[in-house]
């Protein structure tokens, strides 16, 4: 148990680290720059006009299928992590176990293919 | 050395859940849905579950909160107008909130634990140095889990096949190539000869 959580201590420094410098590189701008702001300087910049829009514009709901397909898939893979370490002392059933899920899956993803849901236009 | 990791990870578990509901601003609530997650995989090392720690970044941070973004970024939510009615709707939430913590207790106090579940438990689980937490939930998810493992496949199809219904429609007036009818086509379907006697004109 230790010998694992000493593995991690890297990434655990790693992450200070990390948090540490960006947080002196926010705060060093407040410190060190001069701070004379005014509302020519504030307000939000689009290549010398006013913005013709507000930021928070919706998106076409085709990014929302493109991601909730990207996550099944995702979740595929995951999968597919334990039954490769595990391979080898398996066996044919959790193999077979494993093709059963993979081929379910594959009749999704034939669906969608035909569908044409993934294509954009 | 643990017990401050541990006392870290999970006072910013905490600290960013609550931030999640009080922020103002629901992209900001996101933004501290993914900082809760990075939290929640810290105290899953912790416990030793290092596959699940990893399942929770890749499939948590890099999936489920890239579509909350797209929810979020979807509504098209006006905040002033979301404050607004806010200490009119307090009582009626108050209600609720009440009602559903006492649904909750009830809940948990007629909860009867199945009195085997620790020899069970131990069982299943071998010592994490011999075996490790990957190999473990791989040597049981495939033959021992099997049907399980079955109908998560198959819920995983059904909301496959729901997004699809849900929000996949056929574009109109789109001009795409087909190769194949383009190869298909013949001379005879494209061009005509047509004799035009001297003079008359078609």
């Amino acid at each position: 148990m230790d010998a694992l959580l000493r593995e991690y201590l890297p990434i655990l420094i790693f992450v200070g680290i990390a948090v540490g410098l960006s947080a002196i590189m926010v705060l060093a701008s407040y410190v060190i720059a001069r701070q004379n702001p005014d509302s020519e300087k504030l307000s939000p910049y689009e290549c010398g006009f006013d913005p013709f829009e507000n930021a928070r514009g919706r998106f076409d709901v085709r990014y929302y299928l493109v991601a909730i397909l990207f996550i099944i898939f995702d979740l595929e893979v995951a999968f597919l992590f334990p039954w490769a370490v595990t391979f080898g002392t398996l066996g044919l059933f959790g193999f077979w176990s494993m093709m059963v899920f993979l081929g379910v899956l594959t009749i999704g993803f034939i669906y969608e293919w035909k569908k044409g849901a993934l294509e954009w236009e | 050395m643990i017990a401050l990791a541990f006392w870290l990870f999970a006072t910013l578990t905490v600290a960013s859940a609550v931030m999640v509901i009080s922020a103002r601003n629901t992209v900001h609530s996101v933004l501290f849905l993914i900082f809760c997650f990075f939290n929640a995989a810290g105290l899953f090392v912790l416990l030793g579950a290092e596959f699940l720690a990893m399942i929770l970044v890749v499939v948590y941070v890099g999936a489920v909160a890239v579509l909350f973004l797209f929810v979020v970024m979807m509504l098209d939510i006006d905040f002033t107008e979301l404050r607004q009615g806010f200490l009119r709707y307090l009582p009626v939430g108050i209600v609720v909130g009440v009602v559903l913590c006492v649904e909750i207790v009830f809940v948990f106090k007629t909860w009867i634990l199945n009195p085997d579940m620790a020899t069970v438990a131990a069982a299943v689980t071998p010592p994490l140095d011999q075996i490790s937490n990957t190999q473990a939930l791989g040597s049981l998810i495939y033959t021992h889990y099997v049907y399980a493992f079955q109908a998560s496949g198959l819920i995983l199809l059904v909301a496959m096949i729901g997004a699809i219904m849900l929000t996949h429609r056929a574009r109109v007036g789109v001009r795409k190539q087909t190769i194949s009818t383009q190869v298909a086509r013949k001379r005879e379907d494209a061009v005509t000869v047509v004799k035009v006697p001297t003079g008359e004109g078609i």
